[in-house]
């Protein structure tokens, strides 16, 4: 059963009450919140999500709460909690639900040193993936949105996940966090796709999520084969124009990047070593998002 | 339900959990910060083939944070002896910074935020210049704070390195100088042994020492949370200790001259009927540790077996908010006398600690956690 076979009620009730299990890749998350204004949004974007039976293990028990006393109608505020603990300062109530992605992205990024978590984007064709680390304002989310919209696969858009021992990545086809400018520029590219209403003034300025798609979250388990690492960089103006780049350079890019790199000592530099030898590494620099794609596809079928 | 407990005392018995059981399992080692040290038990006993593969992640997860922070406080080991030896102020490692220097089994899977070390008094302000000298700055920012440090307690505020995050605190001696108890620290600094090794010059306490230090602690400073960490640590290094049937002598005398037989009489009582801990009938004898006693120890008990628990809402009875409570006043009531109590408390109430959170980020993981507060 997948989050779309519940209806709306049935949703919001859940979701206020015992939580909303579902399987995100490889992770079992349990989602809370005492702020039911979240419930159609958040239905939308986990639409194709599996279902998890509650006497299953939950990895992740996660929720967003109104704010305590007075704070529910006095500058209301959102609570990320997570199993009990709240690890963070609250956040205008507006901001609910991006609250609980990035709550759950630390969650992974804390809690999960089996696999090698990489701050990136992936995303996948005929099970081989590009993986696109890039510091914010690089255009990595705009260009991995773009992507899955043409018929490439969504694994994640911001934590790539690889695991230790096949060094594939695993996808979680969770949604794609749009900032700014974005926004608006996938919405005029890809109609379909749904988007949240933004949420302005965030720390990381205006935000909505997007959806992944439906094949991209039926298609999760796959696991992909790392072929590609590619460093996107927005320029207006610039053709769209890959270049290599060393595998000395790919090297720090990549541990740069990865989150808990410091926690896995060898392992973790045997695990981005290994990467940067499967992976042709390229920057990459582009303007107009069909131009980039073409480039994308001509790499897919191994024209480029 | 103590899962946890149960689990940990019978690693054999995992094979009857169902995946519900590990879930709040997994839940109640992550509160409790146990989660490494417990994945090492059931590898130790033979058992890890039977963790299913979600709670193994974790586990392992646990385990892996553990072993880095080993690395970690070696290296800010050496920093502390570089700055410190152009003074000729010796490195004496505590706790679990101890412990993982000097590889006893209490450093299995220990997960902790700062480093602790011991030095005289009277060295105290050349130590935090050397310190600051090396980019160790103090935390506590409200003045407040930084007179409740330095003039009741037994340690600095805090410190913090700038570059590396580390976290540092700098103890005079192991109980705040307003106790009722007062261990003599010069005692402690001169039984201290020196790791040699890949450790040169840098010292921790003797076993004995570690051992009362850490009842000390367990009872006297009480943070909840770790608790039942605090009491498998000093298991772990009672069975240590235990290799050798004439250290127990030794330990007993060496609480009595510390003064510390109170302390270490709880440690051994609640060792041994939570974790089993063996006890010589001779050591039970002498320290009366397992009598039944009158109504306070009972009282005690009860509190105790509260907070001894992984502070998880699933093991969270109606009176374990009060036994929290009652510890924390019980803990500030054998550091201070009523006068300084009450004042303190009523600091407290009326300025709050700031809740220990920070703003939400995934730009990186933090392996150290919070800054100290006065509690």
């Amino acid at each position: 059963m997948r989050i779309r076979d519940l209806s709306p009620a049935e949703f919001r009730q859940r979701l206020t009450g015992d939580g909303i299990r579902l399987a995100a890749g490889p992770f079992h998350c349990r989602l809370q919140s005492g702020i039911p204004d979240i419930a159609h949004e958040l239905a939308r974007l986990y639409a194709h999500h599996t279902l998890v039976g509650s006497q299953d293990f939950t990895d992740f028990h996660v929720s967003v709460q109104p704010g305590r006393g007075l704070r529910r109608w006095l500058a209301p505020q959102a609570r990320f909690v997570v199993d009990a603990v709240e690890p963070f300062t609250p956040l205008p109530r507006n901001q609910a639900l991006p609250m609980l992605e990035w709550g759950l992205n630390w969650c992974i990024t804390a809690y999960s040193h089996h696999i090698l978590v990489i701050h990136a984007a992936s995303v996948a064709r005929d099970g081989r993936a590009a993986i696109l680390p890039a510091p914010p304002g690089s255009g990595k989310s705009t260009l991995c949105a773009a992507l899955v919209n043409r018929g490439w696969r969504l694994l994640s858009d911001e934590l790539t996940l690889i695991r230790l021992d096949t060094g594939q990545i695993m996808g979680l086809a969770r949604p794609v966090n749009l900032k700014n400018a974005s926004i608006d520029i996938i919405r005029a590219y890809a109609p379909d796709a749904f988007l949240t209403r933004p949420v302005l003034d965030t720390t990381k300025g205006t935000v909505a999520l997007m959806a992944p798609s439906q094949t991209s979250v039926e298609a999760v388990d796959e696991w992909a084969d790392p072929a590609w690492m590619i460093l996107p960089r927005y320029r207006a103006g610039a053709e769209a124009e890959l270049s290599p780049m060393g595998s000395g350079t790919a090297f720090l890019q990549l541990a740069d990047n990865a989150m808990n790199y410091h926690v896995m000592g060898s392992r973790g530099f045997d695990t981005v070593g290994r990467l940067v030898d499967r992976c042709r590494n390229y920057r990459f620099e582009y303007s107009r998002l069909d131009d980039a794609i073409a480039v994308f596809d001509r790499l897919a079928s191994g024209a480029a | 339900m103590n899962l946890l407990l149960n689990t940990y005392r019978r690693p054999g018995s995992i094979g009857l959990l169902d995946a519900g059981q590990w879930d709040l399992l997994v839940r109640q080692a992550r509160h409790a910060n146990l989660l490494g040290r417990l994945f090492l038990r059931l590898q130790a006993a033979g058992v890890e083939d039977r963790i299913p593969e979600r709670p193994h992640n974790h586990l392992l997860s646990g385990a892996v944070m553990a072993g880095e922070q080993r690395h970690a406080i070696r290296r800010e080991a050496r920093y502390l002896q570089e700055a410190l030896e152009p003074a000729g102020i010796p490195v004496i490692l505590l706790k679990g910074a101890a412990y993982v220097a000097a590889e006893l089994p209490a450093a299995q899977g220990r997960l902790f935020s700062d480093v602790d070390i011991l030095l005289p008094r009277a060295r105290l302000a050349d130590a935090e210049s050397a310190l600051q000298l090396k980019g160790w700055v103090s935390t506590a920012t409200d003045a407040y704070d930084q007179r409740y440090y330095r003039q009741w307690m037994h340690e600095l505020p805090a410190m913090r390195h700038v570059f590396r995050g580390s976290a540092l605190d700098v103890h005079h001696t192991i109980l705040p100088p307003t106790s009722r108890l007062k261990p003599d620290a010069s005692l402690l600094m001169d039984a201290s042994v020196e790791l040699g090794k890949d450790l040169p010059g840098i010292r921790t306490l003797s076993l004995p020492d570690l051992i009362l230090h850490s009842a000390c602690h367990l009872f006297h400073e009480g943070e909840p949370n770790n608790l039942l960490r605090d009491l498998t640590d000093l298991d772990l290094l009672l069975r240590h200790l235990a290799r050798d049937d004439a250290a127990w002598d030794e330990l007993l005398e060496r609480a009595g001259l510390l003064q510390l037989d109170a302390p270490l009489r709880l440690a051994l009582r609640y060792c041994h009927s939570l974790l089993e801990t063996p006890l010589p009938s001779h050591v039970q004898t002498r320290t009366g540790c397992l009598l039944g006693g009158d109504w306070v120890q009972r009282l005690r008990d009860a509190m105790y077996a509260r907070v001894l628990r992984p502070q998880h809402p699933s093991t969270a009875d109606a009176l374990t908010p009060l036994a929290r409570r009652a510890l924390y006043i019980r803990a500030h009531w054998l550091r201070m006398p009523p006068q300084l109590l009450a004042y303190h408390l009523a600091h407290k109430a009326i300025f709050p600690a700031r809740q220990d959170t920070h703003p939400l980020s995934t730009e990186k993981i933090e392996l150290a956690t919070g800054e100290k507060k006065a509690a």
